[in-house]
C-alpha cells in the first residue's frame, strides 16, 4: 500500500457560460467560458488532513466536487488508493465511491427534510447492501452515540435540531458506509464559533479513531491552521502554493498567501505589523494574462504579466511564482543594478 | 459605577425589553440590556445567532419588524428619548442622525436606480442642497470610500460594482447625510477576507474623521479586536460583559466569554484541541430560571439557578453579569 491516498495530476474543469446560440449569432460574440479549476495538482497522504484555502471563485469546491465524481474534469486525473477514477464506468465508480464521503457546508440544505435521522443515515448502509435487517437499526443507533447524539434520535426530523446537530448527523452519515476519505467542503462556515469548536473537535476525534484521511476545504485560515497537516493556497482556479501547514504561517513563499495571512483580523491584539491589502478577484472569465495575481501583487516584474509561472519546490512545500523561477531572479537582479 | 463622560453619551440604552407576542405565549428576545455609546466610540457587540445582536441595532433605528415590539426600557440620542417618537419623526433621524449598514449589499442598494440617484436623494432628503451640489458630494464621497474613478463609476447601476465596492457604495450611502452615529450590522460577513480587511479600515477611518461613533454588530471576534473600542458581549437576549476590547479579549471574566474566546481557533495558538462550551444557546421559549447561562456554565451554584444576575461593575469601565463577581460573594471567599 502506498503512502499516498489521493493523487491529482492537471486537474482542470471548464464551465461553458456563453450565451444562447441565438443571441451569439446576431450580437456575433464567440463562446465563454469560465476555468474554474485550471491545471491543478497535488497529493494527499493517508491519515493526513490536506486543506484547500482560497476565497469565493477561487476553485476550492469545483475540486471537491470532482474528487467525490459529482463533476467531470474537463482535463487531467483523479487517482484514489492507485486506481484511476473513471467516470465513464458506472460500476467502477461506485466500488470507489463507498470509499468517500462528503460533508456539505450548509446542514439545512444537505439533510432531507421528509425523511427520518434514521433513514437518512442508513441510505448509504442499504445503498451499498453493507448490513442488513435489523443490524441496520443497531448501527445507526452506535453511529448518533460516536457523533453525540442519542440512539433514540433515529425518529426524530432533521428540522427538530439545530445547526451543529444537523452537521453531527451529516457527519454520522458520511461516516456510515465506513469510508476512508471525506471531503469536507466548509464543514463549519454556516455555525457559531462555539458550535464549530464542538464539530472541529469531533472530526479531529472520529480522524484518531478510525484513521481517516480529510481533505478540508475552507475560506477560514484560522480553522485551517488548527486542523490540517499540509495546506494548498487556490487563487482564480490555480494552486499557487503548498506547504506544511506550520510552516506556512511562519513563512509564506507566494505573494498572495502572505496578502491572506495579513487579511485575518489579529485576535491576539500583538499590534504586529501589516501590509494593507488590495485589490480584489478578478473577474475568472477573463483572467488577467501571465501570473493571475499580478495586479496585485508589490511584488510584480515584467515576467509575470507574460507567463504563467510553472511550481517550483521550496522548503516545506511548492510554490507557483516568478520570485522563485530563475527567469524571475534573473529580471529581479537586472532591476536592482 | 459607569464612566462620565463630559457631554453625556451620545447614545444610551437603558433596560430595553423586545418582545415577540405569539400564540403560545410571548417571547423576550432583548431582556434589559443596557449600555452606552460615547461620542466616536466605535462599540462592539457580539454574541451567536440569536443572541439579539441585530436586534438590538433594529430597535434603536426604530425598524423592529413587527410583531417585535419595545415592551420596555428606553433608548436616548444625546439625552431625548427615541424609542417612542411618532413615525414621521423617527424617518427624519433615520439616514439623518443614524446612520445603517447592512450586511448583503445587494439587499440595501435598489437595483433600478443608478448609485447616483440613490446617493443624491438621500443627501438632498436630509440636507438642504441644490441638486449639483449634491452631486459633488456624492462623488467625493465614493472617491473617500476608494472607489476608483469615482465621477465616472457614480452613473453605474449597483450589479456593475463587485460585492467589496457594492459595500463601499452603502458605507457612503450610510455617511451621506452626516450621522453622530453608524450601526453597521455584520458589514463584512458576506466577504472575503482580503476585501474584509479593506472594507473595516474605510468604515473605521472615515467614521473617525467625521467624529460619527459606531455600533458594530458581528459574530467575528477578531473584527472586533481590530475595530472597536469597546465591546458588548450578548447571551440569549442578555448583556453578559461589557468592557474595553483588550480587557475582555485578553481576560474575559464572564464564563461565557471565556468559553467563547477559547473556541476561536487563531493563527498562533497550539492547541492540540479547542475549549468547548457544552450544549447549546436556549431556545426563547426555554431559557433558564436564573442566569441563561447556568445549564452550560462550569462554575455554576446555586444562586445562579435561581436568581439572574444584574451588571455587576469592575472597576472603571466593565461591567459582568455573573454571581461569581459578586462583592458578597468575593468576600466570602476570602
Amino acid at each position: 500500500m502506498s503512502d499516498v491516498l489521493l493523487s491529482v495530476e492537471g486537474l482542470t474543469r471548464r464551465f461553458d457560460v456563453s450565451k444562447p446560440w441565438l443571441n451569439r449569432v446576431i450580437e456575433r460574440e464567440d463562446r465563454q467560458f469560465l476555468t474554474a479549476t485550471a491545471d491543478v495538482s497535488f497529493e494527499i497522504r493517508r491519515g493526513e488532513t490536506f486543506a484547500l484555502v482560497g476565497e469565493s471563485g477561487s476553485g476550492k469546491s469545483t475540486i471537491a466536487k470532482m474528487i467525490v465524481g459529482l463533476l467531470e474534469p474537463s482535463a487531467g486525473e483523479i487517482r484514489f488508493d492507485g486506481q484511476k477514477m473513471d467516470f465513464a464506468s458506472g460500476a467502477a465508480m461506485r466500488a470507489l465511491r463507498r470509499r468517500f464521503q462528503m460533508i456539505f457546508q450548509d446542514p439545512f440544505a444537505s439533510l432531507n427534510p421528509r425523511w427520518r435521522v434514521g433513514d437518512i443515515i442508513a441510505e448509504p448502509i442499504r445503498t451499498f447492501g453493507l448490513l442488513r435487517g435489523a443490524a441496520i437499526g443497531k448501527e445507526v443507533g452506535r453511529l448518533l452515540d460516536l457523533v453525540g447524539l442519542s440512539a433514540r434520535d433515529t425518529e426524530k426530523f432533521p428540522h427538530e435540531f439545530s445547526g451543529g446537530q444537523r452537521q453531527r448527523i451529516a457527519i454520522a452519515r458520511a461516516l456510515s458506509s465506513k469510508p476512508e476519505f471525506i471531503v469536507c467542503d466548509e464543514p463549519t462556515s454556516a455555525l457559531d464559533v462555539s458550535v464549530q469548536a464542538q464539530i472541529l473537535n469531533l472530526m479531529r476525534d472520529l480522524q484518531d479513531e478510525f484513521g481517516l484521511t480529510y481533505l478540508l476545504i475552507s475560506h477560514d485560515l484560522s480553522v485551517v491552521r488548527h486542523m490540517s497537516t499540509r495546506i494548498g493556497v487556490l487563487y482564480l482556479g490555480r494552486l499557487v502554493e503548498i506547504a506544511d501547514a506550520k510552516r506556512l504561517f511562519v513563512e509564506p513563499q507566494h505573494p498572495y498567501t502572505r496578502m491572506l495571512l495579513d487579511a485575518v483580523p489579529d485576535l491576539a491584539l500583538s499590534g504586529r505589523r501589516r501590509t494593507p491589502v488590495t485589490g480584489e478577484i478578478p473577474n475568472p472569465i477573463t483572467p488577467p494574462p501571465g501570473c493571475t495575481f499580478h495586479p496585485r501583487c508589490p511584488h510584480v516584474m515584467d515576467v509575470c504579466r507574460k507567463r504563467t509561472p510553472a511550481s517550483v519546490g521550496t522548503a516545506s512545500g511548492q510554490a507557483a511564482c516568478h520570485l522563485l523561477t530563475a527567469d524571475g531572479q534573473n529580471e529581479a537582479r537586472e532591476t536592482t543594478l | 459605577m459607569a464612566p462620565v463622560h463630559k457631554s453625556g453619551p451620545l447614545l444610551s440604552v437603558r433596560d430595553l425589553v423586545v418582545e415577540f407576542p405569539t400564540r403560545r405565549g410571548t417571547l423576550r428576545a432583548l431582556d434589559k440590556v443596557s449600555f452606552d455609546i460615547a461620542e466616536g466610540e466605535v462599540l462592539g457587540m457580539v454574541g451567536e445567532s440569536g443572541a439579539g445582536k441585530s436586534l438590538t441595532g433594529a430597535a434603536i433605528i426604530g425598524l423592529l419588524e413587527p410583531p417585535g415590539r419595545i415592551a420596555g426600557g428606553e433608548i436616548l440620542l444625546r439625552g431625548e428619548r427615541i424609542d417612542n417618537l411618532p413615525r414621521e419623526k423617527m424617518r427624519r433621524i433615520r439616514g439623518r442622525r443614524i446612520g445603517m449598514v447592512f450586511q448583503d449589499p445587494l439587499t440595501s442598494l435598489n437595483p433600478l436606480y443608478t448609485v447616483a440617484e440613490q446617493l443624491i436623494e438621500t443627501i438632498r432628503t436630509h440636507m438642504d442642497v441644490s441638486e449639483k451640489e449634491a452631486r459633488k458630494r456624492a462623488v467625493a464621497l465614493l472617491d473617500r470610500v476608494g472607489i476608483p474613478a469615482a465621477a465616472r463609476r457614480i452613473d453605474d447601476y449597483p450589479h456593475h460594482f463587485s460585492g467589496g465596492m457594492r459595500q463601499r457604495v452603502v458605507i457612503a450611502l450610510a455617511l451621506a447625510a452626516e450621522p453622530e452615529l453608524v450601526i453597521a450590522d455584520e458589514p463584512t460577513t458576506a466577504l472575503d477576507v482580503s476585501v474584509q480587511a479593506q472594507i473595516i479600515d474605510v468604515l473605521k477611518e472615515i467614521c473617525a474623521e467625521r467624529g460619527a461613533s459606531v455600533m458594530l454588530i458581528t459574530h467575528d471576534m477578531g473584527v472586533i479586536a481590530e475595530t472597536a473600542d469597546r465591546v458588548a458581549v450578548l447571551y440569549a437576549g442578555r448583556l453578559a460583559e461589557i468592557g474595553p476590547v483588550r480587557d475582555v479579549i485578553q481576560a474575559a471574566e464572564h464564563p461565557y466569554t471565556v468559553g467563547l474566546m477559547g473556541s476561536i481557533p487563531t493563527l498562533t495558538q497550539t492547541a492540540e484541541r479547542l475549549t468547548q462550551i457544552p450544549g447549546s444557546m436556549p431556545r426563547l421559549d426555554a431559557i433558564q430560571q436564573g442566569c441563561a447561562f447556568n445549564p452550560r456554565c462550569t462554575r455554576a451554584f446555586d444562586r445562579c439557578r435561581v436568581e439572574r444576575p444584574d451588571l455587576i461593575a469592575r472597576g472603571e469601565e466593565r461591567q459582568v453579569a455573573c454571581w461569581l463577581y459578586d462583592p458578597a460573594k468575593e468576600a466570602q471567599d476570602v
